[in-house]
């Protein structure tokens, strides 16, 4: 009882006035983005709407408290892929505003995946990203004889950072391993698949004691700073690191900033291919929500081809509709779109998604790969006997997530085995 | 207005807003840390974080941290004490210049510390052009525990000393100057003034300060995460990582159970140690 009276009172900090949508978002958090999004993107709208970015873990909470307590305020949910399934209970069907989109629906592929696993439409696909590689050119002359940027194995990376290390004495490979840092999607969407073809059901295999092997080898030409990298495009900017690996928005600055000095260029493949992760963005509505119907006409606005244009001049996040880019957009667009396209498109490209079905557990399942990154690589612990422990700890999250699998792990029989 | 109940009446806002949001908050805490996921009552949250990496890593690091900096303040801020009680003039002027970091919040130091010592920072920009480096050296990584550690304890350091800087200047205050005169009378000097005077009638005052700053110190999180970040994990980092980021708030909870525990643990033996019986009270 006092929960329900005493929650509301401390999240809901701004309660909409009777006309006004609020457009509560996990994306477009930075300052920047979020002034951009005000300003360029949802100033046309016909209505008012209020756009208020909030971190993943305040942002759970508000909704939970306010769909918990039966007075929602909020309007429309801008989230990840990833982040949906820990509200779907609070997200209502929306079937009826997928209809208003075709330009979104024909994307078939990702409008199935904002039905969650379930029968009804939770979410609309808003824009989407990948993460990919960024490199200084003055790294360029050190990479191996014979090696292609944009074809480039795990292997032949590991020489270039060796290379460079040689030639300049410093460690100028970079990955985002910091606090905020989105180093576990490398683990999983990037590493894993290439060396194991798998994210969770060979997690301890031989594939994956060597890939953890070659992983501690290649940290020695690491940039040991790299535990405090949050957004690689700083340490790009200051030239701390010459070569990264991030998510496109991320990079996006040192693009911007500097269009001459970086290329952008797929991630390296292994022995099981080009493993690479798309992510993808979606608005939802919530169950219980003022006004449905403006709610729904800003979806509608969002997915316009023109929006979707200018959400990804404010965000770096790439329009899901089939969209004609103008020739006039911004550096990283221009340096960006180019690798996520030959990444995508390269012969041995392994898609694999976000960890999906976890809900709650997602972050967890996380914090599993960060773990065994941690010990293996920065503290040297034993490669085995980390996998070992991982392992359990790994099943019983999928156990009580009661989650199959997802590519690039063959589709099982109930939860996903941990070998 | 009856008088005896008008004592009641006043204290009565401060009795609900700590009903409402620590002793309620409190007790959700405590039973939510031994609840497991199913509902039950159990240890199965103690279970999960005793397992984790981070656990035996944020309580030593929590304890060490807590070793180091709480002795080394009350050393400075005993003598910066003294010395204050002995000016004539300007007392208030000092006082207030070295409580100026107290109105700093924790994260907003974390910030102007890290822009110190960071690879890019102020005191790398200085060393460079003195010529003592040729280029950015970066220190706070994972290859340099001690590093971050310093950088943490000087942080803290200069952030909380005052806490104990004030309760102890009050303190001194109070003892009477009777008891110098006659210490002086009987021949004592300063140093031994200062042990068989000062401290032992200082007592009360060092117990109160010792107490405040160790739970403070259980609780440090903002220097930490912004100095160490994943480098150096404490308590109540962890307690934080498991709510918002791990997203069970079981584990979190008893993580702030761990912390309490070692709270009243201190505080008993802060209590016993620097006991005053009634009578010898000044």
């Amino acid at each position: 009882m006092i929960k329900k009276i005493i929650l509301p009172i401390l999240l809901g900090s701004s309660i909409a006035s009777a006309s006004e949508v609020v457009f509560y978002s996990t994306q477009a958090n930075p300052l920047k983005e979020a002034d951009a999004m005000r300003n360029d993107v949802l100033i046309n709208f016909d209505g008012d709407v209020k756009f208020l970015p909030q971190e993943a873990g305040p942002f759970f909470s508000r909704i939970e408290a306010e769909s918990r307590s039966n007075s929602v305020s909020l309007g429309v949910l801008g989230a990840l892929h990833g982040q949906f399934p820990q509200i779907q209970g609070s997200l209502d069907s929306i079937d009826d505003v997928l209809a208003s989109v075709p330009k979104i629906k024909a994307n078939n592929t990702m409008s199935e995946l904002g039905k969650l696993g379930a029968s009804e439409q939770k979410y609309i696909p808003w824009m989407q990203a990948t993460y990919i590689m960024a490199a200084n050119k003055k790294a360029l002359p050190y990479l191996p004889k014979g090696a292609d940027v944009n074809a480039l194995t795990y292997d032949e990376l590991a020489t270039w950072a060796a290379n460079i290390k040689e030639a300049t004495g410093k460690a100028k490979l970079g990955f985002p391993a910091g606090e905020k840092g989105l180093m576990h999607r490398f683990l999983q969407g990037y590493l894993y698949p290439s060396f194991t073809n798998s994210v969770v059901t060979d997690f301890r295999g031989d594939d994956a004691k060597a890939m953890w092997q070659w992983f501690r080898d290649l940290w020695q030409d690491v940039n040991p700073r790299s535990t405090a990298y949050n957004l690689m495009q700083e340490p790009l900017l200051t030239e701390e690191v010459w070569i990264a690996f991030d998510h496109t928005a991320r990079l996006k600055d040192a693009f911007d900033q500097r269009p001459d000095d970086f290329i952008a260029f797929p991630a390296p493949s292994a022995k099981a291919g080009r493993g690479f992760m798309p992510v993808i963005a979606g608005l939802a509505i919530p169950k219980g929500t003022p006004d449905r119907a403006a709610s729904a006409e800003l979806i509608k606005y969002l997915s316009e081809p023109e929006v979707q244009i200018r959400t990804l001049r404010a965000t770096g996040f790439y329009p899901i509709a089939d969209v004609e880019l103008p020739a006039d957009l911004p550096a990283n667009v221009r340096i960006a779109g180019k690798a996520i396209a030959t990444q995508a498109g390269s012969p041995d490209a392994l898609p694999s998604m976000l960890p999906v079905g976890l809900g709650d557990l997602s972050g967890k399942f996380s914090k599993t790969y960060k773990d065994t990154f941690q010990q293996i690589v920065l503290r040297n612990a034993n490669i085995d006997k980390i996998l070992d422990r991982q392992a359990t700890v790994l099943k019983t999250i999928m156990v009580s997530a009661n989650a199959p699998c997802w590519a690039p792990d063959k589709p099982s029989n109930g939860v996903c085995p941990v070998n | 207005m009856n008088s005896k109940t008008y004592p009641y009446l006043l204290i009565a806002p401060s009795i609900l807003f700590l009903l409402a949001f620590f002793i309620y908050p409190f007790i959700e805490v405590f039973l939510q840390a031994f609840t497991t996921s199913d509902g039950e009552l159990g240890l199965a949250n103690f279970d999960t974080i005793f397992n984790d990496f981070n656990f035996l890593p944020s309580l030593s690091n929590t304890l060490i941290l807590a070793l180091v900096v709480v002795p080394t303040q009350l050393c400075m801020a005993v003598g910066m004490s003294l010395m204050i009680s002995k000016m004539k003039k300007g007392r208030d002027t000092v006082l207030y210049i070295w409580t100026i970091p107290l109105g700093i919040s924790d994260l907003a130091a974390g910030i102007v510390w890290l822009a110190l010592l960071d690879q890019n920072g102020f005191l790398n920009s200085f060393l460079f052009s003195v010529g003592i480096i040729d280029g950015p050296e970066s220190w706070l990584n994972y290859n340099n525990p001690v590093a971050i550690f310093a950088a943490i304890v000087f942080a803290e350091i200069w952030r909380a000393t005052a806490i104990l800087l004030v309760i102890i200047v009050s303190g001194i205050g109070l003892i009477p100057k009777e008891y110098y005169e006659a210490a002086e009378i009987f021949g004592a000097n300063a140093w031994v003034r200062l042990w068989k005077v000062t401290l032992p009638l200082l007592r009360p005052s060092l117990q109160t300060a010792l107490i405040l700053r160790t739970l403070l110190a259980f609780e440090v999180f903002a220097v930490v995460m912004l100095l160490g970040g994943t480098n150096m994990p404490v308590l109540m980092g962890e307690a934080f990582n498991w709510a918002f980021e791990y997203r069970d708030a079981g584990a979190a909870a008893a993580y702030a159970v761990v912390i309490l525990g070692l709270s009243i643990v201190f505080t008993l033996f802060y209590l016993k140690v620097l006991h005053v019986p009634k009578e010898a009270q000044v």
